[in-house]
């Protein structure tokens, strides 16, 4: 798009160098040399994960460096329940918005693609602006089923603050990623001892914000952007501070992460949100992990505003094989995609089983599609065996 | 979705603002961002709205990976959602 002039090309340069990418890759090495055993960092978002597997960053890393995917995948970890609220919904005779990626996200009994096929009047829009106009256009009510963290969550709040139309309303599926961080923290099994924070949701709440949490579980947490080379530094700074035994937050990518974040974003998200607890699927109870209406605006509150009846929906038996799925252990961390026995067999981008490959923020979809699977973990904090395909397939153009 | 996508601003009009994405333009909404927006700017966009204004020292730094991502195929997930942050776009 732009006109780059010669001082964009040369920070692009830079900032794609394979000379740097090398030397951060023997920066890691030695780091954990330095550390002395295996070190477990979780990130919690899916275009981390995209990148990662996107530009076979994990054939760079070394073997006693093991980077999971938490739950960053917003569609993923909706609880059933939620969908299945939306379901009853459309299945009342209202009309149902809602984004791309949770359209296909299997509930309780069906997804919402499934019921559109059966009659209901489903739409899918990319945007909480979209949902607003397409109320002002259907005169019936209609529902915007909306989904996303907080980066997410304040576009929704701004729409619920522009004097929506009176057949507008929200069913909020939104999640709040701090309060999971506690509950990943705590979790005996995961033992992660880093988290590279999610770029983007920083942007809105700030890096500040993961203070508190370093404090109360002696973690270290650094935010980390999207290139490939930004994902490496993260990394490299979260080492260090394992290494020194050090618990801090480190912003490592100031271009987008300021201490305090968006303020103006802010107070339009906690305006028109409260934190609630709830389930996330297939992860835990997370106390405040939901980001729901207030009562002031309960207008605006599907919730509020209809019955959601949901006895009938959950007389339909179940589809069997999502008894299998084991989305939940993959997004607490503790388990891949290839520990599922679904994955890549049953379980596809045509013909999802859960959500994780349902999303493109999905673990099980981004490992489906960029090929991270032939990465093969042997089982929960072993270390890696990477297979030599894998190697001699992605290694060799990166690693020199 | 997370990653968004940044669009240097042509005009802006009250809080909505035309944004050229790669040659695409299109209307954003502006109430979300924190800074005063104008002209010649470079703003990240979250689902149709601005939630960053890009320093201007770091608007090549930022744009490298999605210059890239922009051109690789349909089926790319990375390249998937950047297109659908464009389509988003709208506002107004």
């Amino acid at each position: 798009m732009p006109d780059m002039d010669g001082e964009d090309h040369f920070r692009r340069f830079e900032f794609r160098d394979p000379g740097r990418a090398q030397a951060l890759r023997r920066t890691l090495s030695k780091l954990c040399e330095e550390i002395g055993e295996n070190v477990s960092i979780m990130h919690v978002c899916g275009s981390h994960e995209q990148s990662i597997a996107r530009f076979g960053l994990r054939s760079l890393l070394p073997e006693r460096l093991n980077v999971i995917m938490g739950p960053g995948c917003p569609v993923c970890v909706t609880d059933m329940p939620e969908v299945d609220e939306a379901i009853a919904l459309a299945r009342q005779g209202i009309t149902l918005a809602t984004f791309g990626d949770m359209y296909r996200v299997p509930g309780s009994v069906k997804s919402l693609a499934q019921i559109k096929a059966e009659g209901a009047d489903v739409r899918v829009v990319y945007s909480p602006w979209e949902a607003l106009k397409l109320a002002r256009d259907v005169e019936k009510e209609m529902v915007f089923f909306a989904s996303g963290f907080e980066t997410t969550a304040v576009p929704t709040a701004a729409v619920v603050l522009s004097d929506p139309p009176k057949n507008f309303s929200v069913l909020s599926a939104h999640k709040y990623i701090p309060p999971v961080m506690e509950i990943i923290a705590e979790m005996p099994q995961t033992r992660v001892q880093g988290f590279l924070a999610a770029g983007h949701a920083a942007t809105i709440t700030g890096w500040k914000i993961f203070e508190r949490f370093v404090e109360r579980h002696r973690i270290p947490v650094v935010t980390g952007g999207f290139e490939p080379l930004d994902i490496l530094a993260a990394l490299v700074e979260l080492l260090e501070l394992i290494r020194d035994g050090e618990c801090r937050v480190v912003n490592a990518y100031p271009r987008c992460v300021t201490p305090e974040g968006n303020q103006q974003a802010q107070r339009m998200l906690w305006e028109v949100f409260q934190t609630e607890g709830g389930n996330w699927r297939g992860i835990a109870h997370v106390p405040n992990g939901n980001l729901r209406i207030r009562p002031k605006y309960a207008w605006v509150d599907a919730r509020e505003r209809f019955e959601i009846d949901l006895s009938g929906l959950w007389e339909e038996a179940p589809p069997g094989l999502a008894q299998e799925c084991i989305c939940g252990n993959i997004m607490a961390g503790i388990a891949g995609p290839k520990d599922c026995r679904l994955f890549g067999k049953d379980c596809t981008p045509q013909s999802p089983v859960g959500a994780c490959m349902v999303s493109s923020e999905g673990t099980c979809k981004i490992w489906y599609e960029y090929g991270g699977h032939v990465i093969v973990k042997e089982s929960p904090h072993e270390r890696f065996e990477k297979r030599e395909d894998f190697h001699d397939r992605v290694g060799g153009s990166q690693k020199g | 979705m997370c990653l968004g996508v940044p669009g240097k601003v042509t005009e802006v009009d009250g809080l909505t603002a035309t944004v050229d994405f790669w040659g695409v333009k299109k209307r954003v909404r502006l109430e979300t961002v924190d800074e005063p927006v104008k002209a010649g700017d470079y703003v990240l966009i979250h689902v149709g709205f601005a939630i960053r204004r890009i320093p201007e020292e770091e608007v090549g730094q930022t744009l490298a990976l999605y210059d890239e991502l922009i051109r690789a195929t349909e089926k790319d997930l990375m390249t998937g959602d950047i297109r659908g942050e464009i389509d988003a776009a709208g506002g107004g």
